[in-house]
């Protein structure tokens, strides 16, 4: 079941449309108008050019695992161990942290998917390609 | 020795632990105050001579409740620098150009925490805390273990990059562990540790066992930073601090530019720098051993080796007792005591091995010692150059 980002407030005007997008299932990142440099997470300024003319793109949601960890303990209880944390490199440039369901290694491809919430727009995580 | 303050010596003119381990008879200020009292009357001074106050995690507000308590009224230079764990490398930093610059002439430094006694670390990501934050939108909902995580993702990063080992790694522990045999307040004295011990140990957060890990102790320090005019009716050697450097990268790990590189290669440049020297002056290191791999990565990023060769670099006993860099030489965060924010026992280690008082685990002939601090998740770094004259 997904949910409504307009029922969700993360009281973050700038990461709005990133959420919206969620909602869809459509991963979006923040792209500067000057210089083209994609950017996550959202900010009021390019941290290339630092210009402010910044809008929203839709971006692959391909990636390649920059680094993992298998966690072995308990620390959220929606998170049954063990699991993997990852951060993923997407090809328009952003590093993500996230989460990868599947059998993964460091160098590998993997592709966007999505995890429903009850509380919360779902959650970009990620799966082999 | 050049220095920038040449002309305006610097020195840690006394140093103190406060009780550690376990202390369920005392409160952090108790323990502070004693500390503080001990270290101030190894520089032949006292309480109504601070007139320079740099801690902070004692209280809400920096430095305001301990000044307090310790009823200093002659107070003109206040810093509560919120670094982490290398706080008190930066506060060495800040009261040295204070000190340097007459702001203030006494600067008392430190801390005491009873976070094993109180039970207060846990995994959870507390950047979940606030529901608005960046961390509760874009990583407490991925479950990584604070801080051990960010750290396993480190080291599993240079094993990728460079093919570092779990068992090089764990020579690091053992190292640390070395030293703790030799120094009856350490927690796991009487208690060695083999290659093996550590790579069998729980795995928490792969590649990171239960013993890559720090311990969690109470305890803490005081240290006093003061001119030439002042230490010298010091009880004890005066150490010069010859340079000192800090630093920062990110907050939350997917924003670390590089796994493998931490902010110690700016601290460390600018420490070296102000002080004249090269990792390889260095006769006793004191770095932050809050994992493994936070010590694999000050041995490269402050050149004592090269990028991607600390593996190689911490075989065959290299930071042990009798190896050629003795580095954490108190036993360090994983085998003496870790009170939540270790760099102030970096810098007490330091001054002891300096002045030649460290007993059984005394490094022969120091004359330069370093202490590395690395705070939150490898995001701050504060280095001190320490020598004695």
């Amino acid at each position: 079941m997904s949910t409504d980002a307009d029922t969700f407030d993360y009281g973050d005007t700038l990461s709005r449309p990133f959420w919206e997008a969620a909602a869809r299932k459509e991963l979006v990142m923040q792209q500067c108008a000057t210089c083209g440099n994609v950017q996550f997470y959202p900010r009021p300024m390019c941290l290339e050019c630092r210009g402010t003319d910044l809008g929203w793109t839709a971006v692959s949601g391909d990636a390649t695992v920059y680094s993992m960890t298998t966690v072995h303990v308990q620390i959220d209880p929606d998170l049954v161990p063990p699991y993997v944390v990852a951060l993923v490199d997407l090809d328009e440039g952003p590093r993500l942290l996230t989460n990868i369901d599947g059998d993964v290694e460091i160098g590998v491809r993997v592709r966007v998917a999505w995890r429903d919430r009850d509380d919360a727009p779902p959650l970009p995580v990620f799966e082999p390609a | 020795m050049a220095s920038a303050l040449g002309d305006r010596p610097i020195y840690l003119a006394g140093v103190a632990e406060t009780k550690l381990g376990e202390v369920h008879d005392e409160t952090e200020y108790s323990m502070f105050a004693k500390a503080a009292i001990e270290a101030l009357d190894e520089a032949g001074l006292t309480l109504d001579d601070v007139d320079g106050l740099f801690l902070n995690y004692m209280g809400e507000e920096g430095t305001v409740q301990v000044g307090e308590y310790l009823g200093l009224h002659n107070v003109r230079y206040l810093d509560s620098t919120d670094s982490g764990g290398s706080a008190f490398e930066l506060f060495v930093h800040h009261a040295m150009l204070a000190v340097a610059e007459g702001r203030c002439d006494v600067a008392l430094i430190g801390y005491a925490s009873r976070q094993r006694t109180r039970r207060q670390r846990t995994l959870g990501d507390w950047t979940a805390r606030d529901t608005y934050s960046l961390g509760a939108q874009f990583q407490a909902p991925y479950g990584l273990p604070m801080p051990i995580g960010h750290y396993a993702m480190m080291a599993a990063r240079h094993m990728h990059q460079y093919g570092t080992t779990s068992e090089q790694l764990a020579e690091i522990a053992v190292a640390a562990n070395q030293w703790a045999q030799r120094n009856p307040k350490a927690w796991r004295y009487g208690k060695p540790l083999t290659v093996d011990d550590i790579v069998t140990s729980t795995m928490m957060s792969d590649p990171l066992h239960k013993l890559d890990c720090c311990l969690v102790t109470d305890g803490g320090a005081a240290i006093v930073v003061t001119n030439a005019d002042r230490a010298k009716d010091a009880r004890k050697k005066a150490i010069r601090v010859l340079g000192a450097g800090e630093s920062q990268t990110h907050w939350h790990i997917s924003q670390m530019p590089d796994l493998t590189v931490t902010a110690g290669q700016i601290a460390g440049r600018e420490a070296f720098g102000m002080a004249g020297i090269t990792a390889a002056d260095v006769d006793v290191f004191e770095p932050y051993d809050s994992f493994t791999i936070t010590v694999l990565k000050a041995l490269e990023d402050l050149g004592f080796c090269g990028q991607g060769e600390g593996g190689e670099f911490v075989q065959k006993g290299r930071l042990g007792p009798g190896g050629e860099l003795p580095s954490m030489t108190s036993g360090g965060g994983l085998s003496y005591n870790h009170p939540g924010a270790l760099g102030a026992l970096l810098l007490v280690e330091a001054v002891r091995q300096l002045r030649g008082e460290a007993g059984e685990r005394q490094v022969e002939g120091a004359e330069i010692g370093v202490a590395h601090g690395v705070g939150g998740f490898m995001s701050t770094a504060g280095t001190v150059v320490l020598a004695r004259e």
